[in-house]
């Protein structure tokens, strides 16, 4: 049994040890938003936050994560309501949707690290994130809003 | 999306058929069947609960392109519901909601424009005439609003869900009034799309999310040389691996083909692929083990000097005279490729005795459950009736799920267990089994008169026909118009014009690709519109607005785009402007594509792209934008990316690491313009993708004098 710590609920799982983490959380945990795009770290669909940095959970096995804080997009805010999420909804920048969840949970490590991202800081953190229906020039107008509306929040703290 | 098992329709109707769809639900009380008001008339499309909930139908697959609002905004603008106040449930091919439930050709939103408008507008009147009966005023002294009837001398009003009981009573219109255009709250509006909240939380539930209890995984082994199949197979090690329940054959039908491959089930999915790995197999690759790319395009370009079958024959081209001075010939090629959506190919599929249930995300919910031979239930073997479909968002269509030998394969798998499975496609499987968007070479021709214009336009389509593929019933005696999509057909007034496409053989299973053959055959067409440009001495927009009439959409598109882009405005040095335009299955799209190009690196950067797409009428323009965002790149893609190529008879690439696709640095900047002047309803989806193409390698010839012929184009040009 392995223990795991998602979304600040812990889990005990009966999985291989060599287990990608993204199938356990999503066949074993339930937790189906984060997605499946290539198995090979190149797509991003996949993207969780270990320990606050963002991972490709296709290539981390779950051995690795093992009693360590773990958050998916599920977790990432009770309400739809972290910074990137808000703007991801006011540019409307899904189509399909499927890579979203990761595309959020990339640009969510980059704006904690760089509060005032750059056009040129966002293709460099958000180019291992693919979307093939190519809602690209929506990411960056997303996260600069989202850029906006944390300095926004930080300020009325 | 969800909860589609607990609807239940009182009574059948056509989709043409109007009628009101009333119920009283016991919600949330599973298994309590609800008690359903006495109704009359139904229209699937609308349902009206007691407690005072609204739930409009979807027949329009979602896979990005903004069905999931635009169909039901339709509904909502004449029944006056806001979208805020109302649950909108995606159709999973239930006869209720006819042959529409099908989302191709850029056809969703304009093809059920006046029908859903319809339903609603039918709806409305129904519940005004309810609440007049009521109330006993005259019907127009009410009129509704937010899903309220309302008597506008007393502000009387009533909710929809409290009228039911009277409404049931009453026939619906068979020809309501409908708004005036003036009058939209919501078509053409700015709208936020609903399905997007659920976008992002991680919430909205894909095909390879659905989770049932009991549920198994497979994943499948297929010949790697495409058209090969299974010969035998040894599962003694595979079987041995942890989690593994069961290894048996499959057969996947795709189109005129049929593959059988090796199935592993198993507890999870990852122990499926582990041990999928140890099977041991034999292929009977029947000679196809000797396809190579290389071969094919000589093969293909030994067949270009035959005649083909002629689309258009316009003038007497053959007695046009020709010279090097006035005349140009010139080769394109495209590359096969792949639709890559990001969401593999997946489906869940559970058998019990005769009947079977299936969930996934596929473009023709209709051919799921539909009772042709070429649809879900000829193809597993089940009664039409015994097949229950569930549709769930779809992680990309691009023309990959019009097909469902994905469903097929995994309706096989289900008739191996008695639990549901669920078989899901590797990034490497759908790279490496297709199908995918075949290639087209053009031979190109034109001649040039004294004046400078074209005189004569030849454009011969060589290559394999993707339909033939597809459907036994092809008939290749004739021309497949759909090969010679808008070669024939542009606005170019060209004394002497011939088109004409030479069929080639493949084995290869072939695919729709968003735009379908006009993705591949617009390219040599205004590339070499170009070319003819430059010969004569011409500005490339002028040499177009040259050959077509003021009266024409084309003039307008061209000297509106010519405008937007700052057509006649200079550049620097090492920049250039590049124009094409595509008008194709009822859709219109012009591009200006602006590159620099760096005289050191040699590197080719796109600065700006401005498109102007032709409407007519628009429903949600900033979705329409969004489309045609994401066709800029997938067309950057298309054009710039390595396609797919066989060696040996196997696919060589497997998965993003080589046969890449557009990243957020490599995006321009776009800007979409919309022309909706009330004019001809024309598509979305899909006009994006073809002239952009050969705007851009127009561009880069305007910037650097280099002409690409050939996809992909090398985008360091020294």
């Amino acid at each position: 049994m392995i223990s795991l710590n998602v979304n600040q609920k812990n889990y005990r799982v009966d999985a291989d040890p060599n287990m990608p983490l993204l199938w356990v959380i999503r066949d074993i945990i339930g937790l189906t938003g984060t997605k499946y795009g290539c198995g090979v770290a190149q797509c991003g669909a996949c993207t969780v936050h270990l320990n606050d940095e963002a991972v490709r959970s296709c290539v981390t096995k779950v051995s690795r994560a093992e009693g360590q804080k773990i958050v998916t997009i599920e977790g990432l805010s009770k309400e739809n309501d972290h910074p990137a999420q808000i703007a991801w909804n006011e540019e409307n920048v899904p189509q399909c949707g499927y890579c979203h969840s990761g595309q959020i949970m990339s640009a969510a490590v980059l704006l904690r690290e760089n509060p005032n991202p750059t056009d040129e800081d966002i293709d460099a953190a958000m180019a291992g994130n693919i979307c093939r229906c190519g809602t690209y020039l929506r990411i960056r107008k997303a996260i600069h809003l989202a850029a906006e509306l944390q300095r926004k929040g930080s300020a009325s703290k | 999306m969800g909860d589609i098992s607990r609807r239940h329709f009182v009574k059948s109707a056509g989709v043409a058929g109007v009628a009101l769809w009333l119920g009283l639900t016991a919600k949330g009380a599973a298994g309590k069947r609800s008690t359903l008001a006495a109704a009359k008339n139904f229209t699937p499309f609308i349902l009206i609960e007691s407690n005072g909930q609204i739930t409009l139908y979807n027949i329009k697959p979602e896979m990005g392109q903004g069905t999931y609002q635009s169909i039901p905004a339709l509904i909502a603008e004449e029944f006056e519901v806001s979208l805020d106040q109302v649950i909108i449930k995606n159709t999973g091919g239930e006869k209720e909601f006819g042959n529409g439930q099908r989302a191709g050709g850029s056809t969703s939103v304009r093809g059920s424009y006046n029908e859903m408008r319809k339903v609603g507008a039918a709806a409305k009147a129904v519940f005004i005439t309810a609440a007049s009966t009521k109330w006993q005023v005259a019907e127009n002294t009410c009129y509704a609003e937010y899903g309220k009837v309302i008597h506008r001398p007393t502000g009387k009003s009533a909710g929809y869900s409290e009228l039911i009981e009277e409404a049931s009573k009453i026939d619906l219109p068979k020809e309501p009034k409908l708004k005036d255009a003036k009058d939209f709250k919501i078509i053409g509006k700015q709208a936020h799309r609903p399905d997007i909240p659920i976008k992002t939380n991680g919430s909205a539930v894909f095909g390879i999310d659905v989770q049932l209890p009991d549920m198994v995984y497979a994943s499948i082994e297929r010949c790697p040389v495409i058209g090969g199949t299974l010969k035998s197979f040894e599962a003694t090690e595979a079987l041995k691996m942890p989690g593994v329940i069961k290894v048996d054959k499959v057969e996947r039908i795709v189109g005129i083909y049929s593959f059988i491959g090796v199935a592993v089930i198993a507890n999870s999915y990852w122990a499926a692929t582990q041990a999928r790995k140890k099977l041991k197999i034999t292929w009977d690759t029947k000679g196809y083990e000797t396809y190579n790319s290389a071969d094919y395009d000589a093969y293909l370009w030994k067949h270009a000097n035959e005649e083909g079958m002629v689309d258009k024959n316009i003038g007497s081209i053959d007695t046009v005279k020709t010279s090097p001075q006035n005349t140009i010939d010139a080769d394109y090629e495209t590359p096969v490729i792949a639709h890559h959506t990001l969401e593999p190919m997946v489906c869940v599929a559970k058998v019990t005795g005769d009947e079977v249930e299936i969930w996934s995300s596929n473009q023709v919910p209709n051919l799921i459950t539909g009772a042709g031979d070429n649809d879900i239930p000829a193809l597993t073997g089940f009664k039409p009736e015994n097949v229950k479909y569930h549709n769930m968002f779809i992680g990309g269509g691009f023309g990959r799920r019009l097909y469902y030998d994905y469903i097929v394969e995994a309706v096989n798998v289900a008739k191996l267990i008695d639990r549901p499975v669920k078989t899901l496609w590797s990034r490497e499987d759908t790279t490496k089994k297709g199908p995918w968007r075949m290639m087209t070479f053009s031979k190109m021709s034109g001649t040039l008169g004294d004046d400078g214009k074209l005189i004569a336009f030849r454009h011969k389509v060589i290559g394999p026909n993707f339909h033939e593929s597809l459907f036994k019933t092809f008939d290749k005696t004739r021309l497949d118009p759909s090969m010679v999509e808008g070669i024939g057909t542009q606005d170019y007034q060209i004394p002497n014009l011939r088109t004409a496409y030479v069929k080639t053989d493949s084995h290869l299973p072939g695919a729709a690709f968003r735009s379908v053959v006009s993705s591949t055959i617009c390219f040599p067409h205004e590339s070499f519109v170009d070319e003819m440009a430059h010969k004569a001495g011409k500005d490339p927009m002028e040499f177009r607005l040259n050959m077509v009439a003021q009266t024409s959409d084309t003039w307008k598109l061209l000297q509106k785009l010519r405008e937007l882009s700052n057509w006649d405005k200079p550049l620097a040095k090492n920049k250039g402007r590049g124009v094409a335009q595509w008008k194709f299955f009822g859709c219109q799209l012009g591009y200006v594509v602006e590159v620099a190009h760096d005289p050191v690196t040699g590197m080719i950067k796109i600065d700006k792209v401005t498109a102007l797409i032709d409407l007519g009428v628009v429903v949600n323009p900033d979705n329409v934008k969004n489309q045609i965002e994401g066709a800029v790149i997938m067309s950057i893609s298309a054009a710039t990316k390595p396609g797919i190529t066989f060696k040996n008879g196997v696919v060589e690439q497997s998965n993003f690491y080589d046969n890449p696709v557009p990243r957020i640095n490599e995006t321009p900047q776009i800007d979409v313009h919309i022309l909706a002047d009330g004019g001809r309803m024309k598509g979305v989806g899909e006009p994006g993708v073809p002239p952009f193409a050969p705007a851009l390698a127009n561009a880069i010839f305007a910037a650097t004098g280099k002409r690409f012929r050939k996809m992909p184009f090398d985008l360091q040009v020294n």
